[in-house]
């Protein structure tokens, strides 16, 4: 009965002028899990203290400025801990009754709080983790995803590099299994579209610390011979998501080549040099609220809270079932800044996005490239698409 | 011979317009005003038009042109004859496109990045009032009486109807994903609001008291080209009604809808990214502005057929026409 009432509301709303009928008070709540990490490389790197919140923090004030005008008010709990105190924060989330939850864990951490969160009914948003496995075999009908995977990383740059014909690669990749998981996304993706691996070479991660005191000297000698003797490429590929060596590639090489991938040319969702499709008041109010550019983990919690907000705007629900229905029906789109709406895939939950390429200042090329067809949607051809795809929770 | 050309001499001056006229064309990366003789289609001259100029409206008495100069965060103004700029008048921050009243006296600017309508006294060159609309207000229309503004927000995705009378938001209409333009019929019956992202057009009957009823939502279909880039922005109406064209951004067409049955019938291809249209003042002819082809397109109204391009400064973005 009651989804008989909202479904007409939802069909009687679209032919209506809004006014703010009855309120809906929507609480949702952002779990971010910090681990212990090296520091980055980059000093431009560090982590801010309010990754990801900040996303959250700039979703509320858009959602709630949309919500003035139709009596709904939005309010996100952030909460951040340490992996092992991850479980009991979502409980303590839980138990305020929060069921909109949009994590950022590793994934291996985010499937067991999925699964938690699945026993109480409610519905997650993985901001965070790239890998195939949980947009695959192992996804959960309780579980969408934000952020992009390592296979539509790859497929990203694997377009551009096809398109430029750049189709001889050398695949530079880390050992740690992050590494190994995006290395294996870029032969996926050489085979999808048609490159060559001309040779692949593993940097082994010896451990130690990220910072010595000009440590550039070493790096200059080591990492040109670790690189000679390499047959004919046009392009080096660096598969590098511990981001421990590939930020030196580019200009150690021992042939010169351009870099993509981890280093050189990266895909991105967003950066704080965009400014294309309207992005500039984005950032604008981004960066007045935070004080700070705009990082990708800011802007998937904020898709994923925007994507909330929609439907509590267009499909009148706030329930859990009720949004992720809404959001992974056609009925749903999203402007996100990237060029084309934002929807998603509805065989596994993905969101279905653009992909920026980025050199470290500037948006390079946005793919899917020109020329790449699909029978349902050009961003279809990035990432896993409906026959690839083990998943079924969701159907 | 001579009776020949006579006859084809006369043929030209039967079809030319009654009035000779210019159109002002802003161009977004140049940073320029394209003045381009609409008798002839040639260029007259270009001149600095301020930052990052985009929105362009002229006074209702001709005389004077305003443009939305975004990165300088004013409007500036340039008289339509000499192109000699005369003081500026204040927009609040980032100003976009913007809307004249039919008297000339108040602008309405939409400031895309604090969530504001900003109303201007053009004589006293002051702010009148601030009107706080949704996220990302871009659209601006107004309603042939002058009563109603509507401005559209692009995250926000709704129209809001603004009263020129208090300068309160009466009606809120949800529409798809990033509504650029609103745009009324001259009867003021009916009002159009394109959605980029969504690639629709949502029409609204509009009651006597200005109230909006959503009727229909257009929807386009172009063989060959990608749904993705059917990308709805400037839309015109023509004064009789009959014939709306909608600009169709990176898909590089002009749909052509019949304002009665509220079909497409035509698709007209132009210049690549097509924004923002402008009728000529006796509409015979329709402008476009086409971002990344550097060009304006010039459709003929009554054969809907594009008969010419212009090259123009580097990506133009806005269009107005005057009788000279």
């Amino acid at each position: 009965m009651r989804n008989i009432a909202l479904t007409l509301l939802a069909s009687a709303l679209l032919f209506l002028s809004v006014t703010p009928s009855f309120a809906i008070d929507v609480r949702a709540a952002v779990l971010r899990v910090d681990y212990q990490t090296l520091l980055p490389l980059s000093r431009y790197d560090l982590k801010p203290d309010d990754l990801g919140f900040a996303g959250a923090a700039l979703a509320d004030q858009d959602n709630n400025t949309t919500g003035s005008f139709m009596g709904h008010t939005y309010e996100t709990l952030q909460v951040s801990a340490p992996p092992e105190e991850a479980d009991a924060a979502l409980d303590r989330i839980l138990g305020e009754g929060i069921r909109l939850i949009v994590i950022l864990a590793r994934a291996e951490d985010l499937l067991r709080l999925t699964d938690r969160a699945a026993e109480e009914g409610a519905l997650v948003f993985n901001a965070q983790a790239p890998d195939m496995a949980i947009r695959d075999d192992a996804c959960r009908a309780n579980l969408l995803h934000t952020t992009y995977s390592y296979g539509m990383q790859a497929d990203a740059v694997a377009q551009f590099a096809v398109w430029k014909k750049w189709t001889d690669w050398v695949l530079v990749h880390g050992s740690n299994p992050p590494d190994v998981a995006l290395a294996d996304a870029f032969r996926r993706a050489a085979r999808k579209f048609g490159a060559r691996i001309v040779e692949e070479r593993e940097f082994e991660d010896t451990g130690g610390s990220r910072r010595t005191d000009s440590g550039h000297v070493m790096v200059q000698r080591q990492l040109p011979v670790f690189m000679q003797d390499l047959p004919d490429h046009d392009v080096i590929i660096a598969a590098d998501e511990t981001k421990y060596f590939a930020e030196y590639l580019p200009f150690h090489l021992w042939t010169p080549r351009p870099t993509l991938g981890s280093a050189g040319l990266r895909p991105i969702e967003i950066h704080g040099g965009h400014e294309a499709f309207g992005a500039t008041q984005f950032q604008n109010r981004f960066e007045a609220l935070s004080e700070r550019y705009i990082q990708p983990l800011d802007y998937s919690t904020w898709i994923a809270l925007r994507a909330v907000g929609e439907a509590v705007t267009r499909a009148s629900t706030a329930d859990p079932m009720g949004v992720r229905d809404y959001v992974i029906s056609d009925q749903f789109e999203l402007a996100a800044f990237a060029g084309s709406k934002v929807t998603f895939r509805d065989w596994n939950g993905q969101l279905r996005t653009p992909v920026m390429l980025y050199d470290g200042r500037l948006t390079v090329s946005i793919s899917p490239q020109d020329g790449f067809l699909h029978q349902t949607s050009p961003l279809d051809t990035m990432g896993l698409d409906r026959p690839e795809s083990q998943c079924t929770a969701f159907n | 011979m001579k009776t020949a050309i006579l006859a084809s001499a006369l043929v030209a001056l039967a079809t030319a317009p009654a009035f000779a006229g210019k159109a002002f064309v802003s161009n977004e990366r140049s940073n320029t005003i394209t003045v381009v003789d609409t008798d002839t289609w040639e260029v007259e001259t270009e001149f600095f038009g301020g930052n990052r100029p985009r929105g362009i409206t002229v006074s209702p008495d001709g005389t004077k042109l305003y443009v939305c100069a975004s990165d300088d965060n004013i409007v500036r103004v340039f008289d339509t004859q000499t192109y000699e700029e005369l003081p500026s008048l204040p927009s609040g921050p980032d100003p976009e496109l913007f809307i004249i009243e039919p008297s000339g006296k108040r602008l309405y600017i939409a400031n895309e990045d604090d969530n504001l309508v900003t109303v201007t006294d053009t004589e006293s060159r002051t702010v009148l009032a601030e009107v706080p609309v949704g996220v990302e207000p871009e659209g601006m229309g107004m309603s042939p009486d002058a009563k109603w503004v509507v401005n559209t927000s692009e995250t926000t995705n709704m129209a809001h109807f603004i009263s020129t009378e208090d300068y309160k938001i009466k009606h809120n209409v949800l529409v798809d994903q990033r509504p650029r333009y609103a745009q009324y019929t001259a009867d003021g019956t009916r009002l159009y609001v394109s959605s980029e992202i969504g690639g629709t057009v949502t029409v609204m009957d509009i009651a006597e008291d200005g109230a909006p009823t959503v009727i229909k939502k257009l929807t386009f279909e172009v063989p060959g080209v990608l749904p993705e880039w059917l990308q709805p922005v400037g839309v015109k109406v023509t004064e009789d009604g009959s014939r709306v064209f909608i600009a169709l951004g990176p898909a590089n067409r002009v749909a052509v809808v019949d304002g009665e049955s509220l079909e497409v019938l035509d698709y007209i291809l132009v210049g690549q990214r097509v924004w923002q249209l402008g009728f000529t003042p006796d509409q015979k002819y329709l402008l476009t502005t086409n971002g990344n082809s550097n060009d304006i397109t010039v459709i003929d109204v009554e054969k809907e057929k594009a008969i010419r391009s212009v090259q123009v400064g580097q990506q133009p973005w806005g269009v107005v026409t005057i009788e000279d």
